[in-house]
């Protein structure tokens, strides 16, 4: 587990720490994680994840958070927790309409 | 119509500024201290790129000589280059390579800005578009100005030192001549003194967040659209035009 650290937005002097950034290629879709960037603070960190993540138009909005922040699965219990052999859960018994785009 | 066309003169202008940026942002690609900065000079670099290609084309077009963008690029001495002396100043080090950006965003943002609204309608198009970009590199350079002056103590004595460098060069900016008084007058261009209050207040805010002063020396060197450079446009051009020259006409 994560151990609460200062604001993850104004980190020690001289640290460089992660960034995870999320790019939202249009409004009305979710933002999608893109990558990380290194920087020094919040606002560096976006002036970077957009200039690294958003170079061909890929969205129009970004959101960032700090690495420290990501409070993440144990990829040892990938099996217990994610064993994906049950169809039964998938509901296949109704259509949808071809003009749901994003569901 | 002729070389001497006010319009051709001004296009030829402000291409070249762009252009002899471009060129200079080019060589720090794979140069800078972190991916995330080298990644952000290219975009700069090739934003002032489009801008230089689309003002040279255009330029070429008024002319109506034969020439072409990659023609007024790659074919033209330095004497007949026109872009303002502080263009060609070198990269320097980090500092000198964000204040040259920095003097130069504090001046293209009002342009692009004067001249979305200019009578001349291919102008306008790119302008909008240009204005934008300046926009955002100014907020990064500014940024990077204040970071670096309201630092450590060697940061703010180099950017300190890279303001001094580069300030003698910025009057260059608002050159004018019956070039831009003619366009002027018709709509066309933007006057370049009245560029002058934005760059003013603009370098003022910023110099103070960033706890740096301007030099109190009054030395300005002019005459960069006249086609009176100083030595370091003798040096770029060659690194940038001997490929073509060598092989007249390539595409690549």
């Amino acid at each position: 587990m994560q151990h609460e650290t200062a604001s993850p937005a104004t980190p020690a002097v001289g640290a460089n720490p992660l960034w995870e950034v999320f790019v939202r290629a249009k409004r009305g879709l979710n933002h999608v994680h893109a990558g990380s960037v290194h920087a020094p603070d919040a606002a560096t960190a976006l002036r970077h994840a957009r200039d690294v993540y958003t170079r061909r138009a890929e969205g129009v909005s970004i959101w960032l958070v700090a690495s420290t922040a990501i409070v993440a699965s144990d990829p040892d219990a990938q099996g217990d927790w994610f064993e994906d052999d049950k169809p039964y859960r998938h509901p296949t018994f109704y259509t949808v309409s071809d003009e749901v785009g994003h569901l | 119509m002729s070389a001497l066309d006010p319009l051709f003169t001004y296009l030829l202008r402000l291409g070249d500024d762009n252009l002899v940026l471009a060129q200079q942002l080019g060589a720090l690609v794979s140069t800078m201290p972190e991916l995330e900065l080298d990644i952000a000079v290219a975009n700069v670099c090739l934003d002032h790129l489009g801008q230089a290609r689309y003002l040279l084309a255009y330029a070429a077009e008024v002319e109506g000589g034969g020439r072409d963008e990659d023609h007024l690029a790659m074919l033209r001495d330095e004497r007949a280059f026109r872009n303002a002396v502080l263009f060609e100043q070198p990269n320097g080090d980090f500092a000198h390579t964000m204040a040259r950006q920095f003097f130069v965003d504090a001046y293209q943002v009002p342009l692009y800005e004067g001249l979305a609204t200019s009578a001349d309608l291919r102008l306008a198009t790119m302008a909008q578009k240009a204005a934008q970009e300046s926009r955002y590199h100014l907020g990064s350079s500014s940024g990077w100005v204040v970071r670096l002056g309201d630092g450590t103590t060697q940061s703010r004595r180099r950017m300190q030192a890279a303001v001094n460098a580069l300030w003698p060069f910025t009057a260059d900016l608002f050159s004018a001549d019956e070039v831009e008084s003619v366009l002027v007058a018709e709509g066309i261009a933007v006057d370049p003194a009245s560029l002058r209050p934005f760059f003013d207040d603009t370098v003022a805010a910023v110099l103070a967040d960033a706890t740096l002063v301007l030099p109190s020396d009054a030395y300005q060197r002019t005459g960069g659209r006249q086609g009176l450079h100083t030595e370091l446009l003798g040096h770029l051009l060659p690194e940038m035009q001997s490929l073509y020259r060598a092989h007249r006409g390539v595409q690549w």
